[in-house]
């Protein structure tokens, strides 16, 4: 039913041009995958690769341990939804969801059993005769998805395919493939820029650069303990405060940093070099305008969001670095107020210059 | 809103020029244009509608340039119908011609396309190189060209004697062959339809192609079930153009027989008997009904295509 992928130093060259350097990967079967990472990184190009769409350059890709690098796209038990839909626009939705069945030489009765299963799933039963202009978006996407279905793949991969959708569509189509997920219990990856879909679906993430990975993991890991600078700043909303600091030389144990003109005493030593800029990052819900823990000293609020259940504050430290902080529920700060902040200490991070995680 | 008002006020006050006469106003207002326009409006009054009436009424006389035209009233129109063995000589040639050229046409052209669309190196100057036959298709030169390279001593029956001590007949003396060798010569000029299909084909999303690839379609499934239906507007489009010109084709076949229609008859296209009738006898009455008649033609044949077009052309919108 499902199946497990490996990706063995995957590379992808367009001409000389490389844009995927070596990927390592290993996908558990019946996992929830998402791949994220900013334009361009090659979310798409790798699943591509996967479903065969485009040639691999170098290294193994693996389904159930076995080799498929050269195995076409309709033989490696996948399906794919792109962020077009990609629907055939002179078929039917029944003849758009029974085309790779007819093509694979399925008997009528099968293919019939077969869409009307899939139709059921996805409520799209009354549409079936309809051509997909006569679709709204939320209605394509869920066709698209069907076509998928039909074919009873054992891995699912999807390119952005909400990303056509309007904000109240996507979350409710989010849940939905998320119930898919567990109802179906297929292998799937799903590709996506939206770092919420990510944490809400994934079983694992993967976050990309570049064509390298940056880290791979569990939703919750990757928002507790990022590897480097590059997935703190891309895991969480609002974004993680980045502040500079650097080392106390004082200090021969290496565990105290100087941030915005506060002397701050981490938990655990720092594996950073002597006079290396280093970045500091907190996130905005774990800053407290309070004066009890360890103090960043104080600020002077720029602009205040009042979300009703949640109130943003974008603020400015004493030498004048920005520093959102999220307070939950609703909270009398103005604009030109000064406020303490403090956080606790397991709840920082520290970058090195380049990006690495150094405490 | 300084606009809006503006238009608000221009509505407001049509009663001075409804005094002088909505149309008279219109034209007052949009002189300029009209002046721009007149170059266009003499050519469609003086050089097409006008011709065009004034044969729909020679078509009901007898008129030999010298003598005034004579009413005869539908007698031309009997005649050429129930009495008149080249108009259906003419018919099945022209007919012939049509059936056989047009598909072979359209059929080679999107072949073409289809290899230009694999994305080939020079693909500008390829293109520049296969749509040159279609400009100079149907000129004179062309035609000259074409006689000389068929001929019993042509340069074809040349090539093949050396090549294969094969002895060719003559293409275009031979009325087995003639009509066929003015198909091919039509077939050659597949540019137009060409780049016409090649705009079509590009105009598919690749994605569709991935989709299809997904679902295990090989290479002639994906041609026959995605890129044939959503090309048929483009087929539909190249099919009436291609017909249309099939019909009214005559410069090959006038220098190609020189003018005769020969050898018997066989390449006696309809246009090429009109011009006979007109231009060698002097029949205009006569041949203005000809000119009618095929007029009829193709515009039944276009309304056919368009109401059986809701049956098999896939539009998107
Ligand atoms: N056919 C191609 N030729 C050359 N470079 C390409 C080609 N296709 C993609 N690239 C490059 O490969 C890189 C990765 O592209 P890819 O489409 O995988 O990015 P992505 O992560 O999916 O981005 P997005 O979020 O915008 O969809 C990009 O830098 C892109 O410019
Ligand atoms: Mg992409």
């Amino acid at each position: 039913m499902a199946s497990g992928i490996t990706l063995e130093k995957i590379q992808k060259r367009y001409g000389a041009l490389p844009v995927i350097h070596g990927v390592d990967l290993k996908i558990e079967p019946g996992e929830f995958t998402v791949f994220v990472g900013p334009s361009g990184c090659g979310k798409s190009t790798l699943l591509r690769m996967i479903a065969g769409l485009e040639e691999i350059s170098g290294g193994e890709l693996r389904i159930d341990g076995e080799r498929v690098n050269e195995t076409a796209p309709s033989k490696r038990g996948i399906a794919m939804v792109f962020q077009s839909y990609a629907l055939y626009p002179h078929m039917s939705v029944y003849k758009n969801l029974s085309f790779g069945l007819e093509t694979a030489g399925m008997k009528k009765p099968e293919v019939d059993a077969r869409v009307k299963k899939a139709a059921d799933i996805l409520q799209i039963g009354p549409l079936l005769q309809r051509k997909p202009k006569a679709l709204s978006g939320g209605q394509r996407q869920r066709v698209a998805i069907g076509r998928a279905i039909v074919r009873e793949p054992r891995i699912f991969l999807f390119d952005e395919p909400l990303s056509n959708l309007d904000a109240e569509l996507r979350v409710q189509m989010r849940v939905e493939l998320s119930k898919l997920h567990q109802q179906l219990g297929s292998t799937m990856i799903y590709v996506t820029h939206d770092q919420v879909e990510a944490m809400t679906m994934a079983d694992k993430i993967v976050v990309l650069r570049d064509g390298r990975i940056m880290q791979a993991g569990r939703p919750l890991d990757l928002y507790n303990d990022p590897a480097n600078q590059f997935v703190a700043g891309f895991i969480g909303s609002p974004k993680m405060n980045f502040l500079s600091a650097k080392l106390d030389e004082t200090d021969a144990s290496h565990r105290t940093i100087e941030i915005a003109g506060q002397r701050i005493e981490l938990q655990k030593p720092l594996a950073a070099r002597e006079g290396e800029p280093l970045t500091f990052g907190l996130r905005p819900e774990h800053i407290q305008p309070q004066d009890n823990a360890l103090s960043l000293g104080s600020a002077s609020v720029q602009l205040v969001e009042h979300l009703g259940g949640s109130t943003v504050v974008y603020a400015s430290t004493q030498d004048g670095q920005p520093a959102t902080v999220l307070l939950e529920g609703q909270r009398p700060i103005r604009i030109g107020e000064t406020i303490p902040l403090s956080f606790h200490p397991s709840k920082s991070h520290v970058f090195g210059q380049d990006g690495r995680r150094v405490c | 809103m300084a606009l809006h008002s503006e238009i608000l006020s221009k509505e407001s006050r049509p009663a001075a020029l409804r005094s002088r006469g909505a149309f008279g106003g219109v034209l007052e207002r949009n002189a300029a244009g009209y002046v721009f326009l007149l170059p266009w409006l003499l050519g469609f009054f003086g050089l097409t509608l006008g011709p065009a009436l004034a044969s729909l009424y020679l078509s009901f006389t007898n008129y030999d340039l010298l003598q005034s035209p004579d009413w005869v009233g539908a007698a031309n129109y009997v005649r050429i119908l129930t009495d008149d063995p080249k108009f259906s000589a003419a018919m099945q040639v022209t007919f012939t011609y049509v059936i056989l050229s047009v598909p072979l046409k359209l059929a080679f052209a999107l072949a073409v396309a289809m290899a230009f669309n694999r994305g080939i190196k020079g693909l500008t100057l390829y293109r520049a190189i296969f749509y040159l036959p279609s400009l100079l298709g149907s000129s004179v030169a062309i035609a000259v060209l074409w006689r000389q390279l068929f001929a019993s001593d042509g340069l074809i029956n040349m090539a093949l004697w050396q090549l294969f001590g094969f002895e060719g007949p003559s293409w275009i003396s031979n009325p087995d062959y003639a009509l066929y060798t003015l198909v091919m010569l039509s077939i050659w000029q597949f540019g137009s339809p060409m780049i016409i299909f090649l705009a079509g084909l590009r105009q598919i999303p690749t994605d569709m192609y991935e989709a299809a690839q997904m679902d295990g379609a090989g290479k002639a499934r994906q041609f026959f079930k995605i890129t044939l239906p959503l090309l048929t507007p483009v087929i539909f489009f190249n099919g009436v153009i291609q017909t249309i010109e099939a019909f009214k084709a005559f410069t090959p076949a006038f220098i190609i027989s020189e003018g005769t229609g020969g050898p018997i008859n066989s390449t006696l296209f309809y246009t090429l008997y009109l011009y006979q009738e007109a231009f060698g006898f002097f029949r205009m009455g006569y041949a203005s009904a000809l000119a009618w008649i095929l007029v009829i033609i193709i515009s039944l044949f276009t309304a056919f295509s368009f109401l059986g077009a809701r049956y098999w052309v896939h539009y998107d919108d």
